[in-house]
C-alpha cells in the first residue's frame, strides 16, 4: 500500500516532483562540481609544494630569519686583497665563490633533528641545508699600470672614467644549492623527482663532492652527467639530473649536495635550515606541529595547509575561487532547493488536508500518515540526488576535458647579495624564487566519498521537506480536517 | 453500544464561543439504524463525528462499548478508528490518484494484513457493492453513485461494528439515492451492523428504525 500510494502520488504529481528533483539535481549537481574541483586545486597545491618539498611531507621546520647585528653582513661579501687577481694588460681580473646559508633561511643547530625525532607519531624527518652559491668574476682597471701601454694580447681593458671609478666589468652568478641527507630519506626534497639521467645519491656519496643536478637549470647552464661545477671553489662531479615528478616544473633547488659537504664549504658546520617531517598518519599532523612548536620554541612550524597558503598564481586564484564562490554558490543553492522542496511538500499537505482526514477517519494513525508524506519526499529527494550525481559526473567531465592549466608557486625565497660594506657585492637586495613556478593541468578527481556526500544530502533534502510536511500532516485533527473541506 | 452521558462539545470560532452539543445523553443499541436530523449547524456532524471517535468531548463522556472514547489517547482511538467503525461521506472522499480497488484497500492498510488477503478482501468488498469489474477504475472515471459504493465498500471491507454516514445521499440525484439507500439497508441487515445516517433528507431518515433529531446542540426523539 505505503509503495502504491507513494508512486501514485509522485506521478500524479509530477510537475510539483520535477521541479523539486530538478532543484536539488542542480544544487547536489554543483556540490560535486565544486567538490571534485576543489579536490583538484588542492592535488594541484600539492603537486606545486611537492615539488619544492617532495612527497609526504606533511610538516616542515624552519628557523624565522633575524636581523644581522648592527655593522654585519646581511649577504655573501666579496673582499679582495692587494695580492689578489691576476693583472693582465691594465686589468686585473678577480674571481671569488661564495656559498652561504640561502636568503630568507636561517640555520639553525642541526641537533634540533633528534628533537623532532622523537617527538610521538613522526615517522620520518630528514635535515636539509639551504645555500646560495655566488661566483663573482670580473676585470677591473689596473690604475698603476694606467696607460703604460695596450694589452700585448691584443683585448682592449675596460675604459674607465675621468675619475677613474668607471671601466669595470663584472658578473655575478648564483644558483641554489640543497644539502640533504643521501642515506635514503623517506622524506625529503628528491623524493618529488625522477631521475632524467645519471644516476642519484646513495649512502657510500657521504663526504665526497658530488652533485645531481635539476634538469631545467643543468639545460640552461649546459651541465650533463660527467661534468664539473664549482660549488664554493670546490669543483663538483655531475652525477645525475632529475626532474619534477607529475609536472613540467623545476626542482626546489638548482643542485643537491651530500648535507656534510654542504655544511663543510659553507662553514655551517652542524646547523641545517629546514626539516622536513612525515607524520604517522594525517590525522597526527596537529598533534605533531603542537609538540614541535613546544619542544623546538624558535622555530618556524609549518603544515602542508600552512605552506599551501604560500601558494601563488592562477592557481591561488582558482583556490580563491573555489573556495569562496564555488562554496557559497553551492551552499545557497542547496539552501533554496531544500527550501522548494519543503515549501512544495507544505503546499501538497494543505491541498490534501481531506485526504489526510479521510485516512485517520478510516483508521491511519498519525505515524502511517508521517511515513507517507516523509517517503514521498525522500523519494523525490533522491530523484533529484540521482540527477544531480548525473550531472555533476558530467560536469566533472567537462572540467576534465577542457583541462585548464594553472601555474603556481610556492615562494620559498634565495637572494643574491644584501646590504652592508664591502669591496664588491652582488646587486644589493635583489631576490629571486627559489622554487620556479610550476604549470599544473587541472583534473577534478570524483571519489566515492563526494558521491556519497550528494546522497546523503539528497536524503537530507527529502528528510527535511517530509519531516516538516509531514509534521503539518500529524497536527491536522481528522475531524478538522474533515470540516474544513465539508 | 453507544453511551454518551452528559456530553457538551464547545469551539472556540472568532474569539466566541460556538456550543455544538449541549449536554447530550444517549444510547444507541447494537444493531440499530439510527438517523440523525436536524437545521445546518444544529450539530448533526459534530454529534457523528463524536460517535466515530474523531472528536473528543469537552465534558461528558462517550462509551463504544467497553472502550470509554472521551479519555483515550489518539493512537487507540486510530486502533478503534481502524476496526470497529465504517465512514461514509457526503462527498466521497476517495483518493483522487488511486483506483477503486486500491481505495477500498486503505482501509484494510491499519491492519496488518497481507498485500494478497488485503487484495482478496477488497475485491470481494467491491464485488458486494455491484462493482467487481470497476476496480482499476479512478474516482474520476466513476458515476458519483459509483464513487459513493465504492465509498461504502471502504467502509464495509474492514467487517465494523458500526457505520457512520454523513449525508451519504447528499450530492445524489432520487434515483441513484434510493439505489445508495437500498444497498446500505441491504448490507445492514445482512451484516447486523449499527448503521447512524446524518440526513437532511426526511425520505432517507424515515427508512431508519429510529429518528433523531438535534437543534441547538440538544437531541430529541422522533
Amino acid at each position: 500500500m505505503f509503495g502504491t500510494y507513494l508512486w501514485r502520488e509522485l506521478v500524479h504529481r509530477r510537475k510539483q516532483t520535477i521541479i523539486v528533483a530538478i532543484g536539488l539535481a542542480i544544487a547536489i549537481a554543483l556540490v560535486i562540481v565544486v567538490n571534485a574541483v576543489s579536490a583538484g586545486v588542492r592535488d594541484a597545491q600539492s603537486t606545486v609544494l611537492q615539488s619544492v618539498y617532495g612527497v609526504g611531507t606533511d610538516v616542515t621546520v624552519t628557523q624565522a630569519p633575524t636581523a644581522p647585528a648592527d655593522g654585519a653582513q646581511g649577504g655573501p661579501a666579496f673582499q679582495f686583497g692587494s695580492g689578489d687577481g691576476a693583472a693582465d694588460g691594465g686589468s686585473t681580473t678577480l674571481s671569488q665563490s661564495r656559498l652561504t646559508a640561502a636568503r630568507g633561511s636561517t640555520a639553525f643547530d642541526a641537533s634540533a633533528l633528534d628533537t623532532v625525532t622523537s617527538v610521538d607519531n613522526v615517522s620520518a624527518a630528514t635535515a636539509t641545508l639551504s645555500l646560495e652559491s655566488i661566483t663573482f668574476n670580473g676585470q677591473i682597471p689596473d690604475f698603476q699600470q694606467g696607460t703604460q701601454g695596450a694589452p700585448t694580447d691584443g683585448s682592449a681593458p675596460p675604459t674607465g672614467g675621468a675619475d677613474g671609478a668607471g671601466g669595470s666589468s663584472f658578473d655575478v652568478d648564483s644558483f641554489s644549492v640543497q644539502g640533504i641527507d643521501v642515506t635514503g630519506a623517506a622524506v625529503g626534497p628528491l623524493t618529488a623527482t625522477s631521475l632524467s639521467d645519471g644516476r642519484t645519491f646513495t649512502a657510500s656519496d657521504v663526504g665526497t663532492d658530488v652533485v645531481v643536478v635539476d634538469a631545467s637549470y643543468a639545460t640552461t647552464a649546459g651541465l650533463a652527467v660527467g661534468d664539473t661545477l664549482s660549488i664554493g671553489d670546490t669543483e663538483f662531479t655531475v652525477i645525475g639530473i632529475v626532474a619534477s615528478t607529475g609536472s613540467d616544473a623545476a626542482t626546489g633547488s638548482n643542485t643537491y649536495i651530500p648535507l656534510d659537504v654542504a655544511q663543510s664549504l659553507s662553514g655551517l658546520d652542524g646547523q641545517i635550515t629546514g626539516i622536513y617531517v612525515q607524520a604517522a598518519s594525517a590525522a597526527d599532523v596537529a598533534q605533531i606541529k603542537s609538540d614541535l612548536e613546544t619542544a623546538l620554541p624558535d622555530a618556524t612550524v609549518s603544515t602542508q595547509a600552512d605552506l599551501a597558503s604560500s601558494v601563488s598564481g592562477s592557481l591561488s586564484t582558482a583556490s580563491g575561487l573555489v573556495s569562496s564562490l564555488g562554496t557559497w554558490l553551492s551552499l545557497i543553492v542547496l539552501a533554496a532547493a531544500f527550501l522548494l522542496a519543503i515549501l512544495f511538500t507544505i503546499s501538497g499537505v494543505s491541498r490534501r488536508t481531506r485526504e489526510f482526514g479521510t485516512l485517520k477517519a478510516i483508521g491511519w494513525s498519525n505515524g502511517r500518515i508521517v511515513r507517507q508524506v516523509a517517503g514521498e519526499s525522500i523519494v523525490q529527494g533522491l530523484i533529484g540526488g540521482a540527477a544531480g550525481i548525473a550531472v555533476g559526473l558530467l560536469g566533472v567531465i567537462i572540467v576534465n576535458l577542457i583541462a585548464p592549466t594553472l601555474s603556481g608557486s610556492a615562494s620559498t625565497v634565495g637572494a643574491l647579495g644584501g646590504p652592508g660594506g664591502g669591496a664588491f657585492r652582488g646587486p644589493g637586495g635583489a631576490t629571486q624564487t627559489a622554487a620556479a613556478t610550476t604549470d599544473v593541468t587541472l583534473q577534478a578527481p570524483v571519489t566515492i566519498s563526494i558521491i556519497l556526500i550528494a546522497v546523503g544530502l539528497a536524503v537530507l533534502g527529502g528528510l527535511l521537506a517530509g519531516a516538516i510536511g509531514g509534521w503539518r500532516a500529524a497536527r491536522l485533527r481528522p475531524a478538522e480536517a474533515l470540516r474544513s473541506v465539508a | 453500544m453507544y453511551e454518551l452521558k452528559n456530553v457538551t462539545k464547545s469551539y472556540d470560532q472568532s474569539k466566541r464561543k460556538v456550543l455544538a452539543l449541549n449536554d447530550v445523553s444517549l444510547s444507541i443499541a447494537k444493531g440499530q439504524s439510527v438517523a440523525i436530523q436536524g437545521p445546518t449547524g444544529g450539530g448533526k456532524s459534530t454529534l457523528l463525528q463524536m460517535l466515530g471517535a474523531l472528536e473528543r468531548p469537552t465534558s461528558g463522556t462517550v462509551a463504544l462499548g467497553e472502550a470509554e472514547l472521551s479519555t483515550l489517547g489518539d493512537t487507540k482511538l486510530a486502533r478503534i478508528r481502524a476496526k470497529d467503525i465504517g465512514f461514509v461521506f457526503q462527498g466521497f472522499n476517495l483518493i483522487p490518484t488511486l483506483n477503486a480497488q486500491e481505495n477500498v484497500e486503505t482501509a484494510l492498510a491499519p491492519l496488518g494484513l497481507n498485500g494478497a488477503e488485503r487484495k482478496a478482501r477488497a475485491s470481494a468488498a467491491l464485488a458486494s457493492v455491484g462493482l467487481a469489474d470497476r476496480g482499476t477504475h479512478l474516482p474520476f472515471e466513476l458515476s458519483g453513485g459509483q464513487q459513493q459504493r465504492v465509498a461504502i465498500a471502504r467502509a464495509l471491507v474492514k467487517k465494523p461494528e458500526v457505520l457512520l454516514a454523513d449525508e451519504p445521499t447528499g450530492n445524489l440525484d432520487e434515483e441513484t439515492r434510493d439505489e445508495i439507500m437500498d444497498l446500505l439497508e441491504g448490507l445492514w441487515r445482512e451484516k447486523g451492523l449499527t448503521l447512524i445516517v446524518v440526513t437532511h433528507d426526511s425520505a432517507v431518515a424515515k427508512r431508519a428504525q429510529r429518528r433523531l433529531h438535534i437543534k441547538q446542540g440538544k437531541v430529541t426523539e422522533r
